[in-house]
C-alpha cells in the first residue's frame, strides 16, 4: 500500500472510468431501443403500395389495402370534374387549395376509405341521379351506418355526422403507377 | 444487538441475526414500529393497498399461465380462461375488479394525504414516491387493459397513443416507435404484455419499498397533525404511539375482512360493474376498421380523460394544437400532485386546524374531480364540454392558489398531545 493517495490521479481515473461507463451504457441502449422500431416484417407490411392505373376506367373505383386500411382510388370522369366545383357551397370544407380532385393528378382521387365519423366504410355511388338521401345527387360516397355524405373528392357535406373530409393518404404518381404511402 | 432466546427457533434466529439483521429489521419496520394511537378510518387504505397489490400479483401470475400475447391469440385466450380453465373466470374477475379496487383505494389514500397534510415536511419523499406509484398504476392499468385485445382495448389504446403522435416534431415517429408498427398491432400488444407483467410491477414493488422505508423514517401521521415523537416514555416509545404489532395489525384485520366482503361481492355478482369495470365493447374482438360508437375510459381514468377532452382549443401562434395542449394539461393534472408538498405553506398539517380557505379548496378540488369523473364516462356535448372546462379550472385552482391561501389564512392551535 502506498502511504499517500494521489487525489489528482484518482480524480482523473474516476472521470475517465465514469465517462467510459456512460458511453458503454449509451452504446448498449442502442440495440435495446432499436428493437422497438418496426420490424422488417412490419416495415414490409407498412411499405408503400403500388397500383397500376392504366386498367382503371373513368368513373370506376378500385380499393387498395395499405397499412390495414382500405384506400379508395377513383378515376374521375370529365363530368365529375366539372360538377365538383358546383358542390363547394354544399360541403363543410371545400378544400379549394387541394384542387378539384384533391390530388396532384386531377384525373384521380385517392382517399382513405374510412368514414371520419365512426370509421365505417362509405359506399361509392358515382351515378348522377336522385337518391333516397339526396335528390340532387351528383355522385359521391354515402356512409350506410349514420348517413354521412361525401362528394366524389371525399369532401363532407354539411349537416351530416362526419366532421371532416375523407382523409387523403400520402401518395404520388409515377407515370401510370400510383404509389400509396411513403418510402420508409 | 444480540437477542437472547431459548429453544430451537430462537437459536436458529440468533444464528441468522449474527449474519443478517433480521430481527432488528422486523422490529424496526413491523412489530415494534410506533404508530399513532388515534387515527380514523382514512388510515386503513395503505394496508388495503398492500393487500390488493398482492391479489393483483398472484392472480396476474396465474392469468399469465393461460394468456397468449399475440394479435391472433389474445382475445381467444381470454375467452379460454373464462370458459375452459377451472376457476379461470375467478382469476380474471379478481384481477379486473382488483384494478378498480386498486384505484379506488389509491384515490382515498391520496385524499387522506391531502386532508391531513401527509406530504408536509419531512414527509415529502413519502408523498413523491406515492405520486410516482399513482403514475405507475395508471400506466399498469392502461397496459393491462390492452391485453384482452377487445374493441375497447384497441380503440382506447389508439386514442392514448395518438396523444404521443400529437407532440410537435417528434410525435409521429415516437408513436411508431412505441407501437412498433405503423398501426397499433400485435407488435404493440406483445411489448405492452412485457411491460405490464415485468417492468411496471418491478418498479412498483421497488417504489412501495421506498415509500414504506421513507414513511418509517419520518413516522406515520395522524388526523390531528400532532408530532407523536415529542413525548416518549423511558423505553423510548412515544406516549401517543403503540407498536405496529399487535395494535395496527389486529385493527387492520376487520377492515381487510370488510373490504374482501365488498370485493368478492363485486367479483361474484357484478364483475362488469355495470360496464364501468369491464366495458361492453370489449367483449368483441379488436377490429382495425370499426371504431366503437362511443370510446369511454374505465371509470378510474375518467377524471383525467375529461380534462384531456375539455381542451378544445390550441395556441395557434405557438403551433400548439388543441390535441397537444390537451395532452399537456392532462399530464399537468397528474404532475401538479407531485409538487403539493411545496405548494402548501401552512404551519399546521391537518385540515382540522387549517383555515376556511383550505377547507373550501379541498371541497372544490374533490367535487371537481368527481364531476370530471362523471363527465369522462359520458359522450361529449356542448354543455358537458363547458362543464368539464369549468371543472378542469376548479381542479387546478385550489392547488395553484395553495401557496397564497395557506400562508395567509388563520389557523387554529394544534394540541400538544394526541
Amino acid at each position: 500500500m502506498s502511504e499517500k493517495i494521489d487525489s489528482t490521479r484518482r480524480k482523473a481515473l474516476q472521470i475517465t472510468s465514469g465517462a467510459l461507463g456512460a458511453v458503454t451504457v449509451g452504446a448498449f441502449a442502442v440495440p435495446f431501443l432499436s428493437a422497438w422500431n418496426p420490424s422488417e416484417k412490419a416495415k414490409a407490411m407498412g411499405a408503400a403500395v403500388k397500383f397500376n392505373l392504366s386498367k382503371l376506367q373513368p368513373g370506376s373505383m378500385a380499393v387498395v389495402e395499405w397499412r390495414r386500411t382500405p384506400i379508395f382510388v377513383v378515376h374521375q370522369t370529365k363530368t365529375a370534374k366539372t360538377n365538383l366545383p358546383k358542390l363547394n357551397q354544399k360541403v363543410t370544407n371545400p378544400a379549394l387549395e387541394e384542387g378539384v380532385s384533391r390530388s396532384t393528378n386531377e384525373n384521380f382521387t385517392i382517399l382513405k376509405g374510412v368514414c371520419t365519423h365512426l370509421s365505417c366504410a362509405p359506399k361509392y355511388y358515382p351515378e348522377i341521379e336522385p337518391k333516397a338521401w339526396d335528390q340532387e345527387w351528383l355522385g359521391g360516397f354515402f356512409c350506410p351506418c349514420h348517413g354521412s355524405k361525401f362528394d366524389l373528392a371525399g369532401r363532407v357535406y354539411k349537416g351530416v355526422p362526419a366532421p371532416t373530409n375523407l382523409e387523403v393518404p400520402p401518395h404520388s404518381f409515377e407515370g401510370e403507377t400510383l404509389v400509396i404511402g411513403e418510402e420508409i | 444487538m444480540e437477542v437472547q432466546r431459548k429453544g430451537m427457533f430462537s437459536s436458529v434466529m440468533s444464528w441468522v441475526d449474527k449474519r443478517l439483521p433480521l430481527t432488528e429489521n422486523l422490529e424496526r419496520h413491523l412489530t415494534k414500529h410506533p404508530v399513532p394511537k388515534k387515527v380514523n378510518f382514512f388510515y386503513i387504505f395503505g394496508a388495503l393497498l398492500m393487500v390488493i397489490f398482492m391479489v393483483q400479483v398472484v392472480t396476474g401470475i396465474w392469468l399469465m399461465m393461460f394468456y397468449t400475447n399475440t394479435e391472433e391469440g389474445a382475445f381467444a385466450s381470454v375467452e379460454y380462461i373464462m370458459r375452459d380453465v377451472e376457476y379461470g373466470w375467478l382469476m380474471r374477475y379478481m384481477h379486473s375488479t382488483g384494478a378498480s379496487a386498486f384505484f379506488f383505494l389509491m384515490y382515498f389514500h391520496m385524499f387522506r394525504g391531502l386532508l391531513y397534510g401527509s406530504y408536509q415536511k419531512p414527509k415529502e419523499l413519502v408523498w413523491l414516491f406515492g405520486c410516482f406509484l399513482l403514475f405507475l398504476l395508471m400506466a399498469e392499468g392502461f397496459l393491462g387493459y390492452v391485453l384482452p385485445w377487445g374493441q375497447m382495448s384497441y380503440w382506447a389504446a389508439n386514442v392514448i397513443l395518438s396523444l404521443f403522435g400529437a407532440i410537435p416534431f417528434i410525435g409521429p415517429d415516437l408513436q411508431v416507435w412505441i407501437q412498433g408498427d405503423y398501426v397499433l398491432s400485435g407488435a404493440t400488444l406483445s411489448r405492452f404484455f412485457a411491460l405490464h407483467v415485468v417492468v411496471v410491477p418491478l418498479l412498483m414493488i421497488a417504489l412501495v419499498v421506498f415509500h414504506i422505508f421513507a414513511l418509517h423514517e419520518v413516522g406515520a401521521g395522524n388526523p390531528e397533525g400532532v408530532n407523536i415523537e415529542k413525548y416518549r416514555d423511558e423505553s423510548g416509545m412515544p406516549l401517543d404511539g403503540a407498536p405496529f404489532h399487535p395494535y395496527k395489525t389486529l385493527s387492520a384485520l376487520p377492515a381487510i375482512g370488510v373490504f374482501f366482503i365488498v370485493f368478492f361481492g363485486i367479483v361474484f355478482f357484478a364483475p362488469e360493474g355495470g360496464g364501468y369495470f369491464l366495458e361492453k365493447p370489449n367483449f368483441e374482438e379488436a377490429n382495425f376498421l370499426k371504431t366503437p360508437e362511443h370510446i369511454a375510459p374505465v371509470w378510474y381514468y375518467a377524471p383525467f380523460y375529461s380534462i384531456l377532452r375539455a381542451i378544445t382549443f390550441g395556441i395557434p401562434f405557438l403551433g400548439i394544437t388543441s390535441k397537444f395542449l390537451g395532452f399537456i394539461i392532462f399530464a399537468g393534472s397528474i404532475a401538479i400532485l407531485f409538487v403539493i408538498p411545496w405548494l402548501d405553506r401552512s404551519k399546521v398539517q391537518s385540515i382540522r386546524y387549517k383555515g376556511v380557505y383550505s377547507k373550501i379548496g379541498m371541497v372544490v378540488f374533490a367535487v371537481s374531480f368527481i364531476t370530471l369523473g362523471y363527465l369522462g364516462t359520458k359522450p361529449v356535448n356542448e354543455m358537458r364540454t363547458l362543464l368539464a372546462q369549468i371543472c378542469t379550472l376548479l381542479y387546478f385552482l385550489p392547488l395553484i392558489l395553495m401557496p397564497i391561501y395557506t400562508k395567509y389564512e388563520k389557523t387554529l392551535e394544534v394540541p400538544e398531545r394526541l
